[in-house]
Order: structure tokens, then C-alpha cells, then sequence
């Protein structure tokens, strides 16, 4: 009959968020009983009778519908595995990659080789967690050159912001390209790389801050295409393919 | 002479000053290392322990997969210096059967379902001994687990106790573990009200084991509220 | 996990930058805290940027070797634990943590550190003192770290008592008898340009490795070469100077 939580308040796995049956678990919580209890460590969330928690820590988990960055780990005779950054591999079939018609045993590393990285979308994943990719979509491509930022998966959502202005106004200040995985994978490439990493990093940290995005277009305005010394710990490079 | 028994009221009974139900001094941080997921330290007295977490991950060998859930691996370590005699580096069958039992302790709080054919490693290294070390392992392994976002139904603490000269003793030193009739090891999910590890060896009677559970109990929950203010400060902080 | 490719690495080194945009010559910071653990006769934990080791000083008393019958034993040993890096497996010690024990036991022993022949009590029995390597946090440059940690935990080191043919570790009779304090600095190769105190990335980028241990006299107490490709003369000198030059920094941080 109540709810124990307010909206943003920081809980850890075991408390409860409300008592009685009027309301249901959503994401990041479960019911035991006549409760809803916190899964994980986040920020409750209430959505009319949905309570959930959003996370903010661990794995990405993969759904049908999401656009990712994954790594090409291995090639074989009709598939690719990709690393996702999350605890299981993708696969993206040859029938997924390309319209072309490709011979039996050809050579697929010509498409994509070990080491690429690739802005792809999930079809579909199993009960066991087979997931399969395909780059049949919109955007869909290989990325070539720039960086990679890992941010936490369950902040995505904050780094696009409202209809997208968050990342447009970033895109638009540093002058780079940069695309967004739903598995917290960044993809920043252009003259002004480590401004844009911070400024996403920013975002990352900041996430749950009234006046986040005020406070990132400060930051980018006081530090117009100067380059900012970075932690090299938090971000990985994707290898300099020329163009 | 009034004066006297008065005194010896208000004097501690412990060597260490504490009264029987007081947890020694507790110390938890959350997040103190930098490659794991999830990290914490732990410290009960001169106890310390540090646990990290790996994982979710890929799981190999592969037969060791299950395709329903998650394969939960522990190993607890006992440092070379964490001891008054230097500790032969390297998993004895002691340290083997610990990482058994915290693994099951701690399993009962996940939600391996989640991710089948996954591998889920939890380490714990202690660097410092005064007995209690699995306790402080749990606690360190518990915090760990939540702060490497991994779901579950709660947090689990743990705490010793047992029967020294006729009293219900909670968090035993060392020295106190050898007086004792029994020192009793209990890890306690509070947000399900179980009991998730219970050991014991010596001689009891079952109203006096109920007893001392009782009082473990009662320190878990102490342990409780520090494991969530721990976890609380970090991602206040992070915030 | 998405891998910082050695390509990168190395085209990073053509340039004249690292990934933590440090100098070539530029060690991580440094922080030592001595007495961490109370249950060791001597302890130090060592952060190097993000390598943690905590090294750990057990001593008790036992025969001596047959073929030192005047001298106390001195031992390091080293453990990586898998809490420390998702790469490291629990198990046997690998050929990776058996090199960095030896370097360190080499360094520590060589340098004379310790007055073994002081650590004799009797014709049946002499000091043991074991120094235990504990990796917390692996970021790279392990040797630098645990020597460091070694040498700071064997200088605040107290002795425990020896009474009646027994050890009192609740007593203390004093400081171990130290007469040097040698430090060590690792230098890698990569794409010809040499680049101290390396990280996880650079050592897995790295052609090639050497380690300089100095002692306060500035004399060299032991060497170790790692890594498939070799060095010119010219590079080694190379070498010593840096390594004798950036000591001085570590030797700062010990005090």
C-alpha cells in the first residue's frame, strides 16, 4: 500500500522500496511476499506503479533492439563473434553483414577482420543467451580510426539527452563524431577527441545532477579545442586505420 | 567498598574492553581497488580483509558452464604475514573448504539465474588474522558483489560468536576463540531473515546455541548497517 | 574487454607520448605506508599510479644452511593474486611471479641489505626472515613496486624477542641490522624509444625490459633483461643514466 522511497533516493540490494500489492517491480527490483525490494545499488526510479532501481554499476545485458559497439574477436567460415562488453559474446551471420552473394569458404575477414570495431544493432537474445547481430540497419557501419570511451551502461540514456540534445550539443562544441552504444561503448573521433571525452566522462560522473547539461556546455565553452589531459585508465583505444 | 562494586559494574569484561554483545572496532569501504568490478575492504578488529569481484564473465573450462546459471567461484587467501607463524603460501584443504562454504553463503543472496553459462569470481584475500576471518571475508565479498552491480536479494553479514565462561560472547578475538566452549561462525541476510552460514565446532546445549545465534544475529545486523552506509558513501560520492 | 592494441602503444612511442601522457623519463606517483599490517614483523603497502603490492616481513628462528653456517636466512616470495588483475589465474606460482621474486630477492640480497652474519644467534641457530609479496592491483612494473615495498617494510621492520629457545612475538628487541637501501628501476623498449616505470599496456607493447637496482653508494647491485629483442650498448648507457637519475626520486619517497 506504500512506497517506502522517493524518486532518486540511493538504495542497496535488499531494501525495500514498497509494501502491499498496488505496486509492481520493474527493472532492478523484485517482489518477495507483499514487498518490492532493491536488486542493485542505483537510484529508485517510480514510473506510476512501476518501482525499479537503475543500476549504477555492472555489465551491460543485451536486449533484442539495442545498437552497440562491439570488437570483432574472431572470424569464422559464416560468422563473426563480437565482444559486446558484456559477459557473452554476439554473433553476426553473413546473411546479416552484406547483400552480396558470398561463396561458400570465402574469405570473410575481407568484410570484417579480427580487431574492427562495428556499430551494430541485436536482433535477437536467447533464453541462453545467444545473441545475434545484425549491421542491416540504420547507422549501422564499421568505425574506423577515433577512440573508445566506456561509460556505465545505465547511463546512455543521459549522455543522449532529450530528444538528443545532450550529445548534439557535445557533437556541435567539439567538432567530433561520436556514436553511442547501448552497451555504455563511446565512439569519438575528430580534432578535439580528448575535450569530447571528458565532457562525456563528464556526463558519466555527473549523471544524476540537476543542471548537468548547463554544466558540460560551461565546461566546453571554457575549454574551446584545448586539449585536456586525460586518465588513461578509463578509456581504450581502437587502432588508427588511416582513413 | 560501595565504591569498589560500583566499579566493578561499570568494568569492562573483556580484555579488550568490550562488553559482551559489542562488535569490535569495524571498519568497511567500498570500492578500494582499482581493476576488480567491485571491491571492499574490511577491517573487525585486527582482522582486515579485502575482497574483489570479476564477473560477470566468460567461464572456462567450458564444462564448467551451466546453462541455467551463473557458476559462483570463491577462493579465500590467507596472506604469508597475515598470521603470528608465517603461513605457507598457497590453498590448504582449510582455505579450500572455507571458499566453499562463503560461496555457498553468498549464493543464496544472487540471482545466478540471470546469467546462465557465466563465471562469477570472488576473491578474498585476508591480510590480517585475529580470528573471525571468514566473517570478514563474507562481509568484504558482500559489499564487493553489490558494488559490481550484481543483483541480488540482499546483502549478507556475518559474524562469530560463542560461550566464553558462561557468557554469550559476540566477535571473538583470538584469544577469546581458545577459551571458548564454541565459536560459532553465522552469516545472516537481513532483508530475507536467513541464515546463510552456520558452523560450529565444540560442545553446546541446543538452548545455548540458540542463545549465541541469537546474539550473532544481532551483530549481523550492526554488520548491516556499516556494509550499507559503506556502500551509501561511495555512490554519494560518485553522484 | 576491448584491449588497448599494442600498434597504438607503439605509434604513441613514435610520437613522444604515452597513453597516461607522462614524460618518457617520468615515474607514476608514489606513495608509501609503512606499517599496514600488524600481524607482520615489518610491512609496507606500495601504490605505483595503480599497482598496489604490500610486502610483508615474517621472521622465526631455525637451523642455518649447511653451507652458510654463520648467516641468517633471507627469503622473498611473491604471489599475484587473481584479486589483482582479471588476467591472473589462482594457482601454482606462474613463471611471471617466480621472476619478480627473484629480482627482488636478488636486489634485497646482493645489495647486502640485511647483515645476514648479525642475524646468527647461536653455532644451531639463526634468524629467518621471510619477505612475502602480496599484489593487490597489477597496473604493470610489478619489480619497482615490490622492491620498494620490500626495502620499506625490512627498514621499519622490529625484531621479535627470542627467549628460552622461543619466539615472543608480542615483544620487540629492535631494528633489523640494515646497511643498505637498494632501489630498483625498470626501463622498456618500445619502438626504439625507452620509457621508465611502464604500465600494463606498455609492458605488454614493450620489445624489451631492463631492470637497474642502485645502491645508496650509487654502485649497481643487480640487473635483469626482459623481453624478446635486445639492446645496443649506447642504450644501456643509456639506461644506467636514467636508472641512476630517477632513483634518486624513489629514494625521496622512502624517506
Amino acid at each position: 500500500m506504500t512506497i517506502l522511497k522517493n524518486e532518486r533516493d540511493l538504495v542497496v540490494p535488499g531494501e525495500i522500496l514498497a509494501e502491499g500489492l498496488d505496486y509492481l517491480p520493474g527493472y532492478g527490483a523484485f517482489r518477495e511476499g507483499d514487498r518490492i525490494l532493491a536488486k542493485n545499488v542505483g537510484i529508485v526510479s517510480i514510473r506510476e506503479r512501476n518501482v525499479g532501481v537503475t543500476a549504477l554499476s555492472g555489465r551491460y545485458m543485451p536486449k533484442a533492439g539495442d545498437k552497440l559497439i562491439g570488437e570483432v574477436l574472431d572470424v569464422q567460415m559464416s560468422t563473426w563473434f563480437l565482444d559486446i562488453n558484456s559477459p557473452y559474446q554476439a554473433s553476426l551471420s553473413i546473411g546479416e553483414a552484406s547483400e552480396e552473394y558470398v561463396e561458400r569458404g570465402a574469405d570473410l575477414s575481407r568484410f570484417f577482420d579480427v580487431g574492427d570495431v562495428l556499430y551494430a544493432k541485436i536482433i535477437s537474445v536467447s533464453k541462453h543467451k545467444n545473441i545475434q547481430l545484425t549491421m542491416k540497419d540504420i547507422m549501422c557501419k564499421k568505425l574506423r580510426g577515433g577512440k573508445i570511451v566506456n561509460i556505465t551502461p545505465s547511463k546512455v540514456p543521459r549522455l543522449i539527452g532529450k530528444a538528443g540534445s545532450m550529445i548534439s550539443m557535445i557533437k556541435e562544441k567539439t567538432g567530433c563524431n561520436i556514436v553511442i552504444g547501448q552497451n555504455g561503448r563511446v565512439w569519438i573521433k575528430g580534432e578535439n577527441e580528448d575535450l569530447a571525452t571528458q565532457a562525456v566522462l563528464m556526463v558519466n560522473d555527473k549523471s544524476h545532477l540537476d543542471g548537468l547539461t548547463n554544466m558540460v556546455t560551461e565546461f566546453l565553452n571554457s575549454n574551446p579545442g584545448v586539449k585536456v589531459a586525460a586518465d588513461a585508465k578509463v578509456y581504450e583505444y581502437v587502432e588508427g586505420d588511416a582513413n | 567498598m560501595r565504591k569498589f562494586t560500583n566499579m566493578l559494574k561499570v568494568m569492562p569484561i573483556r580484555a579488550d574492553g568490550r562488553s559482551k554483545e559489542e562488535l569490535r572496532e569495524l571498519v568497511i569501504k567500498a570500492g578500494v581497488l582499482k581493476n576488480a568490478e567491485g571491491s571492499a575492504y574490511v577491517k573487525m578488529g585486527n582482522t582486515v580483509a579485502v575482497a574483489g569481484v570479476y564477473g560477470p564473465r566468460e567461464l572456462f573450462p567450458k564444462f564448467l558452464q551451466n546453462p541455467e546459471k551463473a557458476h559462483l567461484k570463491c577462493r579465500y587467501n590467507m596472506a604469508p604475514f597475515s598470521t603470528k607463524d608465517r603461513k605457507r603460501p598457497g590453498q590448504d584443504r582449510r582455505s579450500q573448504e572455507i571458499s566453499k562454504v562463503v560461496a555457498d553463503a553468498l549464493e543464496a543472496a544472487i540471482f545466478t539465474k540471470e546469467f546462465p553459462k557465466v563465471g562469477i569470481d570472488i576473491y578474498i584475500e585476508i591480510l590480517q588474522g585475529d580470528a573471525g576471518t571468514r566473517c570478514a571475508g563474507i562481509n568484504a565479498a558482500s559489499v564487493a558483489l553489490a558494488d559490481a552491480g550484481i543483483p541480488m536479494r540482499g546483502l549478507i553479514a556475518a559474524v562469530a560468536a560463542g560461550k566464553v565462561d558462561g557468557d554469550y560472547v559476540l566477535d571473538l578475538t583470538y584469544n577469546e576463540e581458545e577459551k571458548t566452549k564454541a565459536d560459532i561462525p553465522v552469516a545472516y541476510m537481513p532483508s530475507m531473515k536467513k541464515i546463510t552460514l552456520l558452523q560450529m565446532d565444540g560442545d553446546l546445549s541446543a538452548d545455548d546455541l540458540k542463545n549465541v545465534v541469537n546474539v550473532a544475529i544481532k551483530g549481523c545486523e550492526k554488520v548491516y548497517e556499516a556494509q550499507v552506509e559503506a556502500l551509501k558513501n561511495k555512490y554519494t560520492a560518485v553522484l | 574487454m576491448m584491449t588497448i592494441s599494442e600498434g597504438y602503444v607503439h605509434e604513441l612511442a613514435e610520437k613522444g607520448l604515452r597513453l597516461d601522457k607522462r614524460k618518457f623519463d617520468e615515474f607514476r606517483d608514489v606513495e608509501i605506508e609503512t606499517n599496514v599490517i600488524k600481524s607482520a614483523e615489518g610491512s609496507a603497502q606500495v601504490k605505483l599510479g595503480n599497482t598496489i603490492v604490500i610486502a610483508g616481513i615474517k621472521m622465526s628462528v631455525g637451523e642455518p644452511f649447511e653451507d652458510k653456517p654463520d648467516e641468517g636466512v633471507l627469503m622473498v616470495g611473491a604471489e599475484l593474486t587473481p584479486i589483482a588483475d582479471p588476467d591472473f589465474e589462482p594457482g601454482p606460482p606462474d613463471i611471471r611471479s617466480i621472476e619478480f621474486a627473484r629480482v627482488v630477492d636478488r636486489t634485497v640480497r646482493e645489495s647486502k641489505m640485511i647483515d645476514v652474519k648479525a642475524l646468527k644467534i647461536n653455532e644451531e641457530a639463526v634468524w629467518i626472515v621471510n619477505v612475502d609479496l602480496h599484489v593487490m592491483n597489477f597496473d604493470g612494473n610489478l619489480i619497482d613496486a615490490g622492491n620498494l615495498a620490500a626495502v620499506a617494510a625490512l627498514a621499519t621492520a622490529k625484531m621479535p624477542k627470542y627467549e628460552n629457545g622461543k619466539v615472543n612475538y608480542d615483544e620487540k628487541s629492535g631494528a633489523l641490522p640494515i646497511t643498505a637501501m637498494p632501489i630498483s628501476v625498470t626501463t622498456v623498449k618500445i619502438n626504439g624509444k625507452l620509457l621508465i616505470d611502464p604500465t600494463k599496456e606498455e609492458e605488454n607493447a614493450a620489445d624489451a625490459r631492463l631492470t637497474v637496482s642502485i645502491k645508496n653508494d650509487g654502485n649497481i647491485c643487480s640487473l635483469q633483461k626482459g623481453g624478446t629483442e635486445g639492446f645496443t650498448v649506447e642504450e644501456l648507457d643509456k639506461m644506467l643514466l636514467i636508472a641512476a637519475e630517477k632513483q634518486e626520486n624513489l629514494r625521496a619517497a622512502l624517506k
